[in-house]
């Protein structure tokens, strides 16, 4: 009994400590600067209440990084779930490559947002660009990353490339588990193709739909790699009458704002950005479970 | 043409929707491939050819030499090195993330107290809290322990390593501990007559049979370590001794802006080893993916 406890500490304590020393402490550190002002300057920090939540309220770049954040993430939630849904209805077919298919449309995912965002920045700004001079179409002549409204749009296609192929994996994982005799069943009663899919697969398939959608929502949520080497915030635009970046994402307005030495700040708006998560993916799996059980 | 689907139909019956359906694959994969394309294409071009013509074929394949040896010679950036740093913190962060976690989540699942229940929920509590509200206190804090106990944990890789085990323990423990609770427990019970110690338990009987899953947990922390950004750049610094490839990119690109020629042969440089490592391993990264989805 006395080694079986020996063996209890010494198996779980190494991930207990850098758990500790990693996630657990600099959490409520984190919580605590938010309402200081450390400036990453000074040693010594003071505590001041909320004030700079008080100060994020009024801030017009925070607010309009928060709300493109938003607009971001429901792009993206639903560019990426439609694709990578379509992706794993191809790869789960008959077709004879469909192996084939399915590591290739992967591949991006294995691509850090760094890479890619260099990558895409080429396709868009050069590529695109060129082409459309060379075959005269209007649109294709001013690159997408450099007109505000259309920005956002650019980077959630981006963030599709990138992502379908790692989601379309969860849904083969669950179109695989229903059983084949199911949609024969529906076949041989005369539901037609896409009968089958709205209401016997999908409805089948709520419980990758939630995985899903909150995968997408949290990773929307916290983006920065791509912004970063994609747009790194630009173009200019106005709110509010303020000059703000048009595809600064909430993730990239924390760095700026530490980059600044403007620590504790950047520290409060992390925290909003930590609330705001958490209280939309609780809605999110709150109201997917409630469509699971009713389906 | 439901009347005469019937299980005994030959198959030609359903070839037009095949067909089709494979057209419409192949020019999806085309378009999801093109990026890759258009790197490799101006990877062997220079700075002028790129400017003039970025989407032709280019004029000399001997360029591409030239390019790579241009940047893996870079005086600015060490394209080898930051390489080697990589390869090396990947390999001791899954490391240990596989022997650690497998060990902490077979304490957990084996021992059904209080106090093994709370520490199974906090760590999949604390995969909802982002990284953002964590970077900026966790780098002081390393700097504060790193003083204390006069080992550099800031800028040095074991200190790195540390923070990947912090980070990625949560889900590798989640992953582990799905997977340990459906192995029978009659296994361990008659090593342990046998005279089996608990430890010798987990590492001769346990452990082997967590082959599968241990795939799942390396590619899912491995694809993210590696091209892993924020944390390196905080913890090893911009400049510092130890560099990663995602680091190295970036200071690249900030060194040559908007010379696409050499920005572009750094990003291919930055993909081959995985796209490479994927080529050979794609079976058990898409097995090991779906595997891990499902959980």
């Amino acid at each position: 009994m006395k080694q079986s406890r020996f063996v209890n500490v010494l198996f779980t304590a190494p991930c207990a400590i850098a758990f500790t020393m990693i996630i657990i402490i600099p959490f409520f550190f984190g919580l605590y600067y938010s309402m200081t002002d450390w400036n990453g300057v000074n040693d010594k920090v003071n505590f001041v209440g909320l004030n700079n939540f008080r100060i994020l309220l009024s801030a017009p770049e925070f607010l309009f990084a928060f709300l493109i954040t938003i607009a971001y993430t429901v792009i993206n939630i639903v560019l990426v779930n439609i694709v990578s849904f379509s992706l794993s209805l191809i790869v789960t077919s008959r077709l004879r490559r469909r192996n084939f298919y399915r590591a290739g449309f992967f591949v991006p995912y294995l691509i850090g947002g760094i890479v890619l965002g260099y990558i895409w920045q080429f396709i868009l700004n050069n590529i695109l660009v060129e082409i459309g001079k060379s075959l005269s179409i209007e649109v294709l002549q001013t690159s997408f990353l450099s007109l505000p409204n259309s920005v956002i749009w650019t980077m959630a296609a981006v963030n599709t490339w990138q992502y379908a192929g790692y989601i379309m994996l969860i849904y083969v994982a669950s179109v695989q588990s229903i059983p084949a005799s199911l949609m024969e069943a529906a076949n041989v009663d005369g539901a037609n193709y896409f009968t089958r899919v709205f209401r016997i697969l999908i409805p089948m398939m709520a419980n990758a739909f939630t995985i899903s959608l909150f995968l997408t929502l949290t990773t929307s949520f916290k983006q920065f790699d791509m912004n970063l080497t994609l747009t790194n915030g630009g173009p200019a635009t106005r709110f509010f009458d303020e000059p703000v970046k048009a595809s600064q994402l909430l993730a990239m307005n924390i760095f700026n704002t530490a980059t600044a030495n403007r620590m504790a700040e950047a520290q409060a708006k992390a925290v909003v950005l930590f609330v705001a998560l958490l209280v939309v993916s609780l809605i999110q799996v709150a109201i997917s479970k409630k469509k699971e059980v009713e389906m | 043409m439901n009347d005469n689907r019937q299980a005994g139909t030959p198959r030609f019956a359903v070839k037009p929707g095949i067909v089709l359906l494979d057209i419409m694959t192949i020019f999806l994969f085309v378009l999801f491939m093109i990026p890759f394309g258009m790197v490799v294409l101006n990877s062997a071009k220079t700075s002028r050819e790129i400017i003039f013509n970025a989407i032709a074929l280019p004029s000399d394949w001997g360029q591409l030499a030239v390019n790579v040896s241009l940047i893996l010679n870079n005086p600015t950036v060490d394209y080898p090195g930051a390489f080697l740093d990589s390869l090396v913190i990947t390999f001791f962060s899954l490391l240990v993330i596989v022997v650690f976690s497998s060990m902490c989540a077979w304490v957990l699942v084996r021992n059904k107290k209080i106090w093994s229940t709370v520490l199974f929920m906090m760590f999949v509590a604390a995969m909802v809290i982002p990284f953002q509200v964590l970077m900026y206190p966790l780098v002081r804090w390393m700097r504060v322990v790193g003083d204390f106990l006069n080992v550099p944990l800031l800028g040095t890789v074991p200190g790195i390593v540390f923070a990947y085990l912090g980070f990625g323990s949560p889900l590798s423990i989640f992953v582990f501990h799905g997977f340990i609770k459906n192995i029978p427990y009659e296994l361990e019970e008659s090593a342990t007559i046998d005279g089996c110690s608990r430890g010798r338990t987990f590492f001769s009987i346990v452990f082997p049979l967590l082959q599968p899953i241990i795939v799942t947990v390396l590619i899912l922390n491995g694809i993210w370590i590696w091209n892993d950004y924020l944390l390196p750049l905080l913890v090893l610094g911009s400049n510092g001794i130890v560099q990663t490839i995602p680091i190295a990119v970036t200071a690249f690109a900030g060194a040559y802006l908007k010379q696409w020629d050499l920005i572009l042969t750094s990003t291919l440089i930055a993909m081959l080893p995985v796209i490479i490592l994927y080529l050979f391993a794609q079976r058990y990264i898409i097995k090991g993916m779906v595997e891990g989805s499902i959980k």
